[in-house]
């Protein structure tokens, strides 16, 4: 048994530090310290940046353009990214579609499509969720109707993140309703400016933009734009979340805003003393250390496990699990520390650049913001509650 | 990166398993606790021609140059059979601070002899008032002639009643918490003065109450600079019970699956209920966050930075500490009427793993452990 990462896993570590410290832009670091949300333009410098080093999808295969990395390479990259202040780049395109299109996309596919998710060209969303089909997706009801060389789509996806800055869509959409609910999924790629398609904005809690919902009026779509066989869309779909899983806890994340969280407390001040010295507020600070230590040994496990070709199976769900409980808990500390400076809300402070309209403490920006977003967390993806029927059901064997 | 186990490790484990499944039933264990040792010196026996009461130490002290996973392996198949032999007193405590502080003479006289099963051991380090704090200590050590003399009370000593020798902490200079003028001393079981109270633990063990009136002590290690190794050997400590809970929950948690499929209620088996389901599936979720702990805490262990050293080993027990209160209350909780029973063995886990909860100290005791572990954050910009 060994805890170490190898020499060269260290200096490869080092190799993608240096990376994000030169290469990171100043005013996107800025955003990020400030708990400001990047906008697209941002996040496609950035993936621009990435694509320049070779380094734009960790997880694909080299012929395609990505690095060619070992399992712990990848982990390492996720991980140094998730601590820089670096946008971390939507997983829809190189995470999600791109590893789809690699595994059942014909050649023609994989040309039109993989150089411009590579190169940050183009802007991906997934149209997977309807309004009476979340946890329960296989009931997904937008019907694809074919009429010679074109489906013809009509329906409704919702919750359908950066939807207002996608160049396509990646959609699960019913072509057959006479077989039993999964065998009847198709999986379309769909551009968005298509005729029929208006987005409506779903304002999120935290009063910003990230959601929506895309409706579909007589919307042709070119047969060519069917991935893999019609009916198969369900295995697409359950290979496309069965990828990644590794780094699905953010283990980074957590670290990154633990830090953050434990710089607050020793500014704040309660009592007259550092409010990281308040005895009970320590416990709480030092409890977030010891779940983020043991949540990251059971990732290392997970790591270790893949690294000799295992399949990591239900083990993901308990990363999902663990992980996003945890980052909820270090936000809602987070609430905790900063005390009255979390009721000022203006808007302009938390977009890009509206530092000058912050109240309080600067560090105190976002801190709400956050907390209110973070609570999809435990939602998308799969609902917590989901994870544990799947932990029920391939891990237990009820 | 590399969690496996080697050959000769997987072999350990493979031997320790079937060692509990053949040979230490659950009756038997019933009997062996009711006995007047409270374990059994048959198997004691066994444990050592199997080479197991050698695994950690070095092959100059009659070892077997084992390292902190060959004892994660034992300890957790201890805890699958909720083993009573006093494996952690005798050889992790007691062994550990005798080949970490003894001089050739003490080693040569002891360690051959433990090894060979025919010497039990005791550590006595905490008192009545101490609470969890190994620096805690009133017991005095005063100079007589080439020798000393103790006076004080030494609390819940793990098999006390039973050792043959005794290490104790004492206070050699320095005030009540000082961490430094603590020194540490053997002393026979049957010396002058030693008042020793045996009884049994909730959890199926036995500890002792000891006084201590002008016993004369040999000491162990340098004088007045004994803690830091009694650090190291109640951090060894903490990665052994992280184990053996281990080893206990995973039965809890094997048994509770099992029964939840088997239970029938309301025409059908209680486990396919989802509110149940899901909370063995957090079950199964703390199992393997422990798993985790237990893997860091045996890991960390030999790290050369005593503060990441206490940080890993803390934080390793305050999660076995909650994994094992959830684990065990749950497993109550989802058996029903027949998990508060004495006649399953639901109950006798559930205890051990209480106790171990509290034992080395609780969460708080860590979590401000931790604390001073730890270099402070500076105020930077943030």
């Amino acid at each position: 048994m060994d805890f170490n990462f190898s020499e060269q896993d260290l200096a490869f570590r080092q190799e993608v530090r240096d990376f994000m410290q030169h290469s990171l832009p100043e005013d996107l670091r800025e955003i990020a310290e400030h708990g400001q949300h990047f906008r697209k333009e941002h996040f496609v410098r950035w993936q621009k940046i990435l694509f320049e080093r070779g380094w734009a999808a960790p997880s694909w295969p080299v012929e395609h353009g990505g690095p060619g990395w070992t399992p712990t390479q990848k982990y390492i990259f996720q991980e140094e990214l998730g601590l820089s202040a670096a946008p971390m780049p939507p997983p829809f395109g190189t995470g999600m579609i791109g590893p789809v299109l690699i595994a059942f996309g014909n050649d023609a596919q994989k040309t039109e499509y993989l150089p411009r998710i590579l190169n940050g060209d183009d802007w991906w969303c997934q149209g997977y969720s309807e309004p009476d089909s979340g946890s329960d997706l296989a009931s997904l009801r937008t019907i694809a109707v074919l009429d010679e060389d074109h489906y013809v789509v009509n329906g409704q996806k919702i919750w359908t993140s950066y939807a207002q800055y996608a160049d396509r869509m990646f959609c699960l959409v019913r072509t057959d309703d006479s077989v039993k609910p999964q065998a009847g999924i198709s999986f379309l790629l769909i551009k968005m400016d298509t005729p029929g398609i208006t987005l409506r904005p779903i304002i999120s809690q935290d009063n910003d933009h990230t959601l929506n919902e895309v409706f579909f009026e007589d919307v042709r779509v070119p047969i060519k734009n069917l991935v893999g066989e019609a009916g198969q869309g369900w295995t697409y779909a359950k290979f496309l979340l069965g990828h990644e899983r590794s780094s699905i806890g953010d283990i980074a994340g957590s670290k990154r805003s633990l830090t953050r969280l434990k710089k607050i407390a020793a500014a704040e001040i309660s009592g007259g003393q550092p409010l990281s010295e308040d005895s009970a507020f320590s416990r709480k600070l030092i409890d977030l250390d010891v779940r983020l230590m043991i949540l990251e040994v059971t990732q290392f496990r997970l790591l270790a496990d893949e690294e000799a070709g295992n399949d990591i199976g239900p083990a993901a769900s308990i990363l999902k699990i663990k992980g996003s409980e945890l980052s909820q808990l270090i936000s809602e500390t987070a609430v905790e520390a900063i005390g009255y400076y979390g009721m000022p809300y203006v808007h302009e402070a938390v977009q890009p650049g509206g530092n000058e309209h912050a109240v309080g403490p600067n560090y105190a920006t976002g801190i709400l913001p956050d907390y209110l977003f973070l609570r999809a967390l435990s939602i998308l993806g799969g609902t917590n509650e989901i994870q544990r029927n799947i932990l029920a059901k391939t891990a237990l064997r009820f | 990166m590399d969690f496996t186990l080697n050959e000769e490790q997987q072999l350990l484990k493979n031997s320790a398993e079937r060692f509990v499944e053949q040979d230490y039933g659950f009756e038997r264990r019933r009997d062996i606790i009711a006995s007047p040792d409270g374990f059994d010196r048959e198997v004691w026996a066994q444990m050592a021609e199997l080479g197991w009461l050698g695994l950690p130490f070095s092959e100059e002290d009659g070892g077997y140059d084992g390292t902190p996973v060959e004892t994660m392996i034992l300890m957790e198949a201890i805890g699958c059979g909720l083993m009573v032999e006093p494996y952690l007193a005798t050889v992790v405590l007691g062994g550990g601070l005798i080949a970490a502080c003894g001089n050739a003479d003490q080693k040569a006289t002891i360690l051959p002899q433990l090894i060979a099963g025919k010497m039990l051991l005791a550590l006595a380090y905490a008192e009545p008032q101490s609470r969890f704090d190994p620096a805690d200590i009133i017991t005095t050590a005063t100079k007589d002639g080439g020798g000393y003399l103790l006076n004080g009370h030494k609390a819940v000593v793990l098999n006390g009643g039973s050792a043959d020798k005794i290490i104790f902490s004492a206070r050699t200079s320095g005030d009540q918490r000082d961490q430094g003028g603590i020194s540490l001393f053997i002393i026979d079981a049957d010396a002058a003065g030693l008042k020793i109270k045996s009884y049994p633990t909730i959890d199926g063990l036995r500890a002792a109450e000891i006084e201590l009136t002008n016993v004369a002590a040999e000491a162990l290690g340098k004088i007045d600079d004994a803690y830091p190794a009694i650090e190291v050997v109640l951090d060894a400590g903490i990665a052994a019970i992280a184990a053996e809970a281990v080893g206990a929950m995973q039965v809890l948690h094997d048994d509770t699956l099992e029964y939840l499929k088997t239970r029938q209620q309301f025409g059908q088996a209680i486990g396919s209920f989802q509110v149940l389901q899901h909370r063995m599936v957090d079950i199964y979720i703390e199992l393997e966050q422990a798993r985790s702990a237990a893997v860091m805490a045996t890991l960390r262990l030999t790290e050369n930075d005593p503060e990441a050293r206490c940080h890993a080993l803390s934080a390793a027990k305050v999660q076995i500490g909650q994994a094992s209160r959830f684990v065990g209350q749950n497993a109550v909780q989802l058996h029903g009427g027949i998990g508060m029973t004495d006649e399953l063995k639901i109950s006798h886990y559930f205890k051990r793993l209480t106790m171990i909860t509290t034992q080395f100290g609780s969460a708080d005791y860590h979590l401000d452990r931790m604390a001073s572990a730890t270099p402070q954050t500076n105020q930077e910009e943030i």
